[in-house]
């Protein structure tokens, strides 16, 4: 009877102030294709990384059962023993060595130290002939292209006898063609008995192979489906992912009538030579004054990509396409300009580059606008103290001084701190990355009581979020991004939960 | 009680700050004792100070380069090079002093920015650009040189820059042997100190920020008075202040006011703190690329012409190893390898306590293999110690 190849029970894994999983519950079926679905944060990635050994045994409370045996992983080289194999977004090939060096990375073929490159080349025609590749397995991977790449990260599970392949978001940087090639080749794993967990955004795709769908949400279990038969439709799945009840934590606003259109984006486009790949596709939007404009879309739909492109390009991007500042074409050669013309950036990664963590509350406020604090290059520490406090005031940044240094803050304090550094240098134009990202309830509301704030000064705000309630709550219209473009704009009376699931999972 | 209890707080508390005063202090003292007081006589002070000179400058600037998390390996022959140049335009081209000083210092900016073009520009590591620097200014000394040899520098103006002291006030009859503009410097610096001292104090009080207590703040104020003066009484005692301290003290003056009171300098730091912060906060992390080298360069230029006048001549091999020891000073006094933390205050004391170490150990006759294994050792430890304590978070 019990033919599940893996089951995991209550599992409940804390991070400090967060529930990440609640008792959660998945069990996968021997042989099948099993989706795991939900949004960003739901607990999809934790889930696995529980399942992976990443957070070990004793990190999280729960019981894991892996053919049949329990098991209780300390890291992740003991889950790769037992046959689980994650393949993550970001693969973890070595782009400068050979396709048959990395799929054998970790395991070569040796005697007493020495490797048998003649029986590992020999090895690897087999695996690639397994994944359908046709390919000198001496070519180095930087040379292919992701979908290849890919597989070849699943060759390597292969070459390692796997039993459960996970595969984390595996379509998000595939082509079409590669996609359909990815999934005929899972098709084929499942014939010779792999069993397969795809964690994926694209609906319309877990639909096309799952034999099971769970869905999570907001760290729990909502349900678990049978997909074989066609009962399960995009419709269904998105009800169960967003099903939540919104409760009112925005502050009102009067959704009065809006100004003229201050911004404007005409046919960006952007590409990323690094990772030689377009990212982001005919773009075409406004922003009028005093309006909250959100831009929904997963992780990885493109929305920081389209945040920097618009400020400044400090990344690089190839961009094409037209910028229009209060009427004005304008061409931002770097962040300075793009402030010069009222611009404002309040990065997604506060930590990451957002603010300086080793410097104190009140430097990171005034670095933005030194202008407004010095003269002739000198600084004025007098008044740059008396600034820092009346922010702190303003904002209600909880700290013992505005000499402390940002790293000592909570993740609460330091997006304020974050805002008050944009404040500062009182631009027109705001767009804030996931402005309440992990941080509690209590400052996300006065983080929207500032928001609100500001719009009624006639400040504009582009507000982007993977979180729909927080787009619902804030938005005055709504721009759903998915796979660097723009699939679709709502104005808030029609806007719902699913109509937007619907357009960022297309 | 409370008072020794207070004493111990405020040391623990900035135990990273003072860490590297106090080891210096130790260091003094125990080669005092260890040389029967030959060590804090008057001329090895002085001595000490004047071979302190020329990487301390060399040390600020790094400081700078360490700060925008990068590295200047060509410092070194880039100073034994421009050393050179000096010399050959006094000897060779027949150029005033006035004109080969600032000459000099240009070739060294320009020598900085061409270390920063492939390393903003291009993306290449400062290691590897400045590693080529290394090799090409090694290559460029022995070249200019390759004739002549070692280059006599005959110029007395030049030659006073490394040997020469600031004149004395001779129509004043009291304390006889004493250097009397160098104490009334001291005493002048000291008055100077406390007035500062006393006006960010209340500065600060006025903000509600944390302050020393009165009785550490007096404390405070009268060790620093006393290391002042005591320095300055031993220099008196001696030839007074050698040109080469007063260029020392001048350059470290600037740039401490360029790191805590400008624009210039919060832009430097917060380079270091976070890159992508700082770039998108509008700062051109590119352009503050090329100052810090271009400055380092500079820097260079003032070291190699502090030791070529110090040797009365440009030689071969000048400027070898300089930029070890200035990256060395630069991390014992206090300066993150992470980037973003390091005061030009504390290279200097790092220079001081690099310098004092080899003086020390010369006058004791420890042989010069032992010595560099003591220097790696209390490198390793001031690093081991500066890292240690920053994980405390204070």
């Amino acid at each position: 009877m019990n033919s599940h190849i893996l089951e995991m029970k209550s599992i409940t894994k804390e991070f400090p102030g967060v529930k990440a999983l609640d008792e959660v519950s998945f069990a996968v079926t021997k042989g099948e294709i099993h989706c795991l679905v939900g949004e960003n944060g739901a607990g999809k990635s934790t889930l696995m990384k529980v399942l992976s050994g990443v957070y070990p045994y004793g990190e999280y409370t729960g019981e894991i059962h892996f053919n049949g045996i329990e098991q209780r992983f300390s890291g992740i080289s003991d889950s790769k023993k037992a046959g689980i194999a994650i393949i993550y977004q970001e693969l973890a090939l070595v782009p400068e060595m050979s396709v048959y060096e990395n799929i054998f990375l970790g395991h070569e073929i040796q005697k007493r130290g020495i490797v048998d490159w003649n029986e590992t080349i020999k090895q690897s025609v087999e695996m690639l002939k397994k994944v359908r590749l046709e390919i000198n397995p001496a070519t180095k991977v930087m040379e292919l292209g992701v979908g290849k790449q890919q597989l070849i990260e699943i060759a390597k599970a292969l070459s390692k006898d796997v039993k459960l392949l996970i595969l984390d978001e595996p379509t998000s940087a595939l082509n079409e063609d590669d996609c359909e090639n990815l999934f005929d080749l899972l098709r084929e794993l499942k014939q010779h008995g792999v069993t397969s967990i795809l964690i994926s955004h694209k609906l319309k795709e877990v639909i096309g192979i799952a034999d099971t769908v769970t869905v999570l949400r907001d760290g729990r279990t909502i349900c678990t489906l049978d997909a074989r038969n066609g009962q399960v439709s995009e419709g269904i799945l998105i009800k169960h992912m967003v099903g939540r009840e919104i409760n009112n934590v925005y502050p009102p606003r009067p959704r009065s009538k809006h100004g003229e259109v201050i911004f404007e984006v005409r046919n960006l486009n952007a590409y990323n030579p690094k990772i030689g790949r377009t990212i982001l596709k005919d773009i075409n939007f406004n922003v009028k004054k005093g309006e909250v404009v959100g831009f929904a879309g997963l992780m990885g739909s493109g929305r920081t990509e389209l945040a920097l492109s618009l400020f400044g390009n400090p990344a690089g991007f190839e961009i094409s396409g037209e910028v229009i500042v209060e009427g004005k074409k304008r061409d931002f050669k770097n962040p300075r300009h793009a402030i010069n013309s009222g611009l404002a950036y309040v990065t997604e990664d506060r930590k990451g580059n957002g603010l300086i963590l080793i410097q104190d509350v009140k430097q990171n406020i005034t670095l933005a606008n030194m202008k407004r604090i010095s003269k002739r290059g000198i600084v004025n520490e007098n008044n740059e103290v008396k600034q820092a406090i009346e922010y702190r005031k303003a904002l209600d940044i909880r700290t013992p001084t505005i000499e402390q240094k940002v790293l000592n803050l909570s993740g609460g304090n330091q997006q304020k701190v974050s805002l008050a550094k944009w404040l500062f240098v009182s631009p027109e134009i705001f767009i804030l990355d996931e402005p309440t990202r992990g941080i509690d309830v209590g400052a996300k509301f006065e983080i929207y009581t500032i928001m609100n704030q500001l719009v009624a000064e006639g400040k504009s705000i582009i507000m982007i979020s993977s979180e729909l309630p927080e787009i619902l709550g804030m938005s005055d219209r709504i721009y759903i991004v998915s796979s660097g473009r723009i699939t679709g704009e709502l104005s808030i009376e029609e806007a719902t939960q699913e109509k937007i699931m619907h357009m960022a999972t297309n | 009680m409370s008072f020794i209890r207070n004493v111990q707080k405020i040391l623990k508390q900035n135990v990273r700050e003072y860490g590297m005063y106090i080891a210096l202090l130790a260091i003094i003292v125990f080669f005092t004792t260890m040389t029967n007081g030959i060590f804090i006589s008057s001329r090895n002070i002085s001595n000490l100070l004047n071979q302190t000179g020329y990487i301390a400058v060399l040390a600020v600037g790094m400081t700078l380069v360490i700060v925008i998390r990068h590295i200047d390996l060509s410092v070194g022959f880039l100073a034994g090079f421009l050393g050179a140049m000096a010399a050959i335009a006094m000897v060779q081209w027949h150029l005033p002093v006035v004109v080969v000083i600032p000459l000099v210092m240009s070739m060294g900016v320009v020598a900085g920015l061409i270390t920063a073009f492939p390393v903003a520009q291009l993306g290449i590591p400062s290691f590897v650009a400045s590693l080529a620097g290394w090799l090409i200014y090694r290559g460029a000394l022995l070249l200019v040189t390759l004739k002549t040899g070692t280059i006599i520098i005959p110029n007395d103006a030049y030659n006073a820059i490394g040997n020469g002291y600031i004149p004395d006030i001779t129509n004043l009859n009291i304390l006889p042997g004493m250097h009397k503009l160098t104490l009334l410097l001291g005493i002048i610096s000291v008055v100077l100190n406390i007035f500062n001292e006393i006006k960010n104090r209340q500065n600060k009080l006025a903000y509600n920020f944390e302050v020393l207590t009165v009785d550490m703040f007096i404390l405070k104020l009268f060790f620093t008075s006393t290391v002042i003066l005591g320095i300055t009484w031993v220099l008196a005692g001696y030839n007074g202040l050698s040109w080469t301290v007063v260029i020392m003290l001048a350059v470290v003056a600037v740039y401490h006011y360029i790191t805590t009171k400008t624009v210039l300098g919060r832009y430097i730091y917060a380079i270091g703190g976070n890159p992508e912060a700082a770039e998108l906060s509008g700062i051109d992390v590119k352009k503050l690329t090329f100052v810090v080298f271009g400055s380092m360069g500079m820097l260079s230029a003032l070291s190699g012409i502090l030791f070529s006048s110090r040797l009365q001549s440009a030689t071969t091999i000048a400027g070898q190893l300089f930029e070890m020891d200035a990256i060395a000073a630069a991390y014992v006094g206090g300066v993150s390898a992470a980037g973003g933390v390091g005061k030009v205050t504390g290279s200097l004391i790092g220079a001081l306590v690099m310098t004092s170490l080899t003086s020390g150990m010369n006058l004791m006759g420890i042989d010069i293999s032992s010595q560099y294994i003591v220097r790696g050792l209390v490198l390793l430890i001031a690093v081991i110690f500066d890292v240690s304590t920053r994980r405390r978070g204070k």
